[in-house]
């Protein structure tokens, strides 16, 4: 087969919509790194957990709650399942997180990755492992928008757009606001922030909630397009992983970036030569280790 | 230890075909060569490892190639799987010991999810049937590893069961041995203190990296054995939830002590197998478990059973 | 370490002395045991699932729930779609359950796993599920049998049907393990030999939820055809994301080469209309089927599919083998079932063949048009039966060594 422009265009949009999730997710596992020095293991289950709370919002609840016609719309369930998602991560936080931070960070690894079974394992039981089609999705993002190469699902220029949204104004908040500067200090040095009247505990939970909270919002947004299933996170977690050692661990700006960028490069392979497209992230992460350590866009320590 | 409580250990080894299901026993055995090989890293050098299935798998799907398609004999098989391991080991280990703690885990992490889309993709490993009907074939080319012995109504392969059991002890020998060396000496050194040992002159990443490819060739030869077991090396084995049921498996028993990781592999694979008609409730208890586990037990069975009777195990 | 060697031979010795007491006619163990191992909660789950368990369950108490005066149990197990759960499992229940006979089984990579495990212990596997001809080719065995259709005689019914419709060029989306692979290979053939061509092909991890890159790359092609060589949950979402893409508009056609009465319920006739491919069993098709399939309904909540309905019928036909040959012993009960002609609302002038392979009469389906359904589950319709030895592959070219050339 040739490779006609027309390919390689098609190819690199469907890897800038991979990528814009990769982003969203290594954004949150980034933040919650640089405060906490966990490496969130459960980030892809609570990515899962915002899809389903989609799924279920709008198939289940109304059946639940007695009321047949209740349905949770896209809308709504935009706005409920990071809310539900974060507070459950600040209630992970404040009861087994916290207890952890004195001892070796592979506790918090370990301790999150436990949290990622119970919760895949809870959804396998109730769920096909295949995935369920989210049938919510609002009639104003059907359809395809002819981009001149190819037809795009209108839906999917949506999802790329909001995660573009969350990143660029969550790393404006962090590098830019008052708050992201004690976000910043707590991670330089939390007893001099606490010195000063911080209440950085909180800071640390707040902090918590809201990594795991847009996890679940890129959850609802993926679930229109994926069937929603009690895998997506476990499939989607050791990439992100991967995403988040090239950009170089707790760079919120790399994250963003190389999350984006190796969605792209992702899509490239599958024009170039297919059977390498799962594995050239992994790849990719191999030759930074080896060329500089500390990630693209990381420090050294 | 003292001489009598290997001997019940090892007749207790020896008598179990006759009382419980070979295939199962075997199954533990494989899993607690892991489990050790495995501990020999994250207890006694402190490098949690998060990708010690690509050496399990690996070594299974080499093992199994070369039995079923080049005709070799199982020990041989066996033997090339082993080292292949140890060499995926020293690759990984160069790599990855420049880096500490997390960062270690997440590189070993993504290398071994190299080696699981190489073995999706590859012809040679079959994909997702895995590598199927691998021959038990013939020890030495003289004992046949599938004959079964019927006893009380039941087929016992005890020819199997003898050779596992043999390369269990064998595994298990030289993670005692190199515990109780200077070698093991130093990897304890450090882990408790790395600065320490280098400015005592020892030459730290030379340590790690042999202990690395040591415990990858080890979980390595679990991983062939238990390939010439069930006959078929498949993807569940190169799959990173093996290597998080590794890291239970020993967490569980008790980081760095003897005979953690045995009773941890034991518990895990009987759990798994006890539990199996609950589905997926299995993956709910072991998380809890490991929640559990990570919460308030950090020193595992074995561990807490030493704190009581004030030896280390 | 001596300790152990000294030991070990001690103990091999003890072993080899004791020795195997012979079996006997009649029930061994005292009791008919079939398993039931198939996808219970993943992509195939509508498919086979619960609704396999039912319909064997429902054989056995049709039958009596007795055989020759001991007792018929079930026993019943999820095998993930990983061939390495199939297989410890099924030798699991060969070894310590008790199990004389595994059906179901669907997904290729379990069935060619299982099958080899019943050959290795002497067990009857009887595959309603999955498709890959290997199963009767070249990994064919003693005990095993095919029974309800397989990806020669799909390829042969559906794909002849739509080259010879003007669908000349080809492009594959195919699942990654035996069953696509040998489906692809099939439907290839017959292609290839009505003067068609395949312009390529692409592969796809078994139970992928986002299919997007894979058509892009079937569009890209220029292909006339699509073909589906997949499988239930990967076959709706490959349709359904075929749609948001526009292909279908641009005038290129996606073929399923195997579709379910399940996967049609879950896509809609809207979107499924016209589609036409092969299947071993309709509901709706004679009196018997629907009668049949009532009874099952009522029971399940769904029609049943053909790996539904065939693992009721290689059930019953097992446990009338069983009866007739007076006891459960393998090769007694594989003799009787290869010399008995199969006959009941599943199978139409249906054989057991030397390889294993039952062949009956297949059918050319076409899904209809929402204006034409009447009913909740009336939604596909006959177009052209095909004879058993017209649809499967002729014994003469099967590769399989129990066929005595």
């Amino acid at each position: 087969m040739e490779i006609s422009f027309q390919t390689v265009m098609s190819q690199l949009m469907l890897g800038l919509n991979n990528g814009a999730f990769y982003a969203v997710l290594s954004l949150g596992l980034a933040v919650i790194f640089g405060l906490l020095n966990i490496i969130n293991f459960a980030h892809g289950a609570l990515y899962m957990l915002g899809a389903f709370v989609a799924l279920s919002g709008y198939a289940e609840w109304g059946t639940l709650m007695g009321m047949p016609d209740f349905h949770l719309n896209y809308w709504a369930a935009l706005v409920v399942a990071p809310l539900v998602v974060g507070l459950l991560g600040m209630l992970i936080e404040k009861t087994m997180l916290s207890r952890l931070y004195k001892v070796d960070h592979l506790y918090g690894l370990l301790l999150t990755f436990g949290v990622a079974l119970i919760l895949q394992g809870v959804f396998t039981n109730y769920y096909n492992v295949a995935g369920t089609p989210y049938e919510g999705k609002p009639e104003i993002l059907n359809g395809a928008v002819n981009l001149g190469f190819m037809m795009f699902p209108t839906y999917r220029l949506w999802s790329i757009a909001v995660a573009l949204v969350v990143c660029f104004s969550t790393w404006l908040v962090i590098e830019r606001t008052k708050l992201g500067s004690w976000l910043r200090a707590g991670t330089e040095n939390p007893r001099l922030v606490q010195a000063f009247g911080i209440n950085v505990p909180l800071m640390i939970t707040l902090t918590y909630g809201y990594g795991v909270a847009i996890a679940a919002l890129a959850g609802v947004v993926a679930a229109p397009i994926y069937s929603v299933s009690p895998v997506m996170g476990a499939e989607m977690i050791i990439t992100v992983f991967a995403v988040v050692v090239i950009g170089g661990m707790g760079s919120i700006m790399g994250s963003i970036l190389t999350g984006l960028m190796l969605g792209m490069v992702e899509g490239l392979t599958k024009v170039i030569y297919p059977p390498a497209s799962s594995t050239v992230i992994f790849i990719m992460m191999v030759v930074v280790l080896l060329v500089k350590p500390s990630g693209l866009f990381g420090r050294e320590q | 230890m003292n001489k009598t409580l290997w001997s019940v250990l090892v007749a207790l080894g020896l008598v179990a075909p006759f009382i419980v299901y070979p295939i199962f026993l075997m199954k533990l055995l494989c899993f607690a060569l892991f489990a050790c090989a495995f501990n020999l890293l994250i207890g006694y050098a402190g490098l949690l490892s998060f990708g010690h299935a690509a050496f399990f798998g690996g070594a299974a799907y080499v093992t199994g190639y070369l039995v079923k398609y080049a005709g070799v004999t199982p020990e041989v098989g066996i033997l090339i799987g082993t080292l292949f391991a140890a060499l995926l080991g020293f690759l990984f280990g160069s790599l990855a010991i420049r880096r500490q703690g997390i960062y270690f885990a997440m590189i070993t992490l993504a290398l071994a999810q190299i080696i699981y889309f190489v073995a999706v993709k590859s012809p040679f490993t079959g994909g997702e049937d895995g590598l199927q009907d691998i021959p038990r074939g013939m020890l030495l080319g003289l004992i046949d590893l599938n004959h079964g012995y019927s006893i009380g109504g039941k087929t016992l392969e005890l020819n199997l069961y003898y050779f596992i059991f043999g390369l269990f002890c064998f595994g298990f020998w030289v993670v005692y041995r190199a515990i109780h060396s200077p070698f093991g000496q130093v990897l304890k050194a450090i882990r408790e203190n790395e600065p320490r040992a280098v400015s005592l002159g020892y030459r730290v990443e030379r340590f790690k990296l042999l202990a690395f490819v040591i415990s990858a060739a080890l979980a390595g030869m679990a991983g062939a054995a238990k390939g010439l077991v069930f006959q078929l090396a498949s993807l569940t084995d190169v799959n990173w939830h093996t290597s998080g049921e590794v890291v239970l498996m020993t967490l569980l028993g008790g980081l760095g002590t003897v005979f953690g990781p045995l009773v941890g592999a034991f518990t895990v694979v009987a759990l798994h197998s006890q539990l199996s008609s609950l589905g997926s409730w299995v993956m709910v208890v072991i998380g809890i478990i490991f929640v559990v586990c990570v919460l308030s037990f950090r020193r595992g069975v074995v561990g807490e059973l030493g704190r009581l009777l004030k030896r280390s195990l | 370490m001596k300790w152990c060697i000294r030991a070990t031979a001690c103990a091999a010795i003890l072993g080899m002395a004791a020795s195997a007491g012979a079996a006997g006619k009649g029930i061994s163990d005292g009791v008919v045991k079939i398993g039931v191992l198939t996808d219970m909660s993943g992509v195939y789950s509508a498919i086979g699932g619960k609704g396999t368990l039912v319909a064997v369950e429902m054989a056995v108490a049709d039958f009596g729930g007795k055989v020759l005066g001991k007792p018929i149990e079930v026993i019943s197990a999820d095998h993930q779609n990983k061939a390495d759960i199939a297989s410890t499992k099924a030798r699991e229940w060969f070894d310590t359950g008790k199990v004389d006979m595994v059906t179901g089984l669907l997904n290729s990579a379990c069935a060619l796993a299982v099958q080899k495990v019943g050959a290795d212990k002497k067990r009857i596997t009887m595959n309603t599920g999955a498709g890959s001809t290997d199963l009767t080719n070249k990994d064919c065995t003693p005990y095993g049998i095919h029974y309800a259709y397989d990806n020669y005689a799909l390829g042969n019914v559906a794909g002849s049907e739509v080259v010879n419709h003007g669908g000349k060029s080809w492009f594959f989306i195919t699942a990654d393990y035996a069953f696509g692979h040998s489906l692809e290979k099939n439907t290839t053939s017959f292609v290839n030999k009505l003067g068609g061509k395949v312009v390529g092909s692409v592969r796809h991890p078994l139970s992928t939820s986002d299919f997007s890159s894979y058509l892009l790359q079937a569009q890209a092609s220029g292909a006339k055809v699509i073909g589906l060589a997949n499988a239930g949950g990967d076959f709706t979402n490959a349709v359904k994301q075929a749609g948001e893409f526009g292909i279908v508009q641009k005038g290129q056609t996606v073929v399923g080469m195997l579709v379910f009465d399940t996967d049609v319920k879950s896509l809609g006739l809207k979107t499924a209309q016209g589609m036409q491919f092969a299947s071993g069993f309709y509901w709706d098709r004679d009196k018997a089927t629907r009668e049949w399939s009532q009874r099952f309904f009522k029971k399940h909540k769904a029609m049943p599919t053909m790996d539904q309905a065939g693992a009721y019928s290689a059930t019953m036909n097992y446990l009338k083998a069983i009866k007739a040959a007076g006891t459960d012993d393998p090769d007694a009960v594989m003799a009787k079932l290869k010399s008995t002609n199969i006959s009941d609302f599943f199978a139409v002038n249906g054989k057991i063949r030397a390889d294993g392979r039952m062949v009956h009469d297949m059918y050319l389906m076409e899904v209809k048009k929402p204006s034409e359904s009447k009913a909740d589950w009336d939604i596909l319709r006959i177009v052209k039966t095909v004879p058993g030895d017209k649809a499967f592959m002729p014994l003469s070219e099967s590769t399989c060594s129990q066929v005595k050339k």
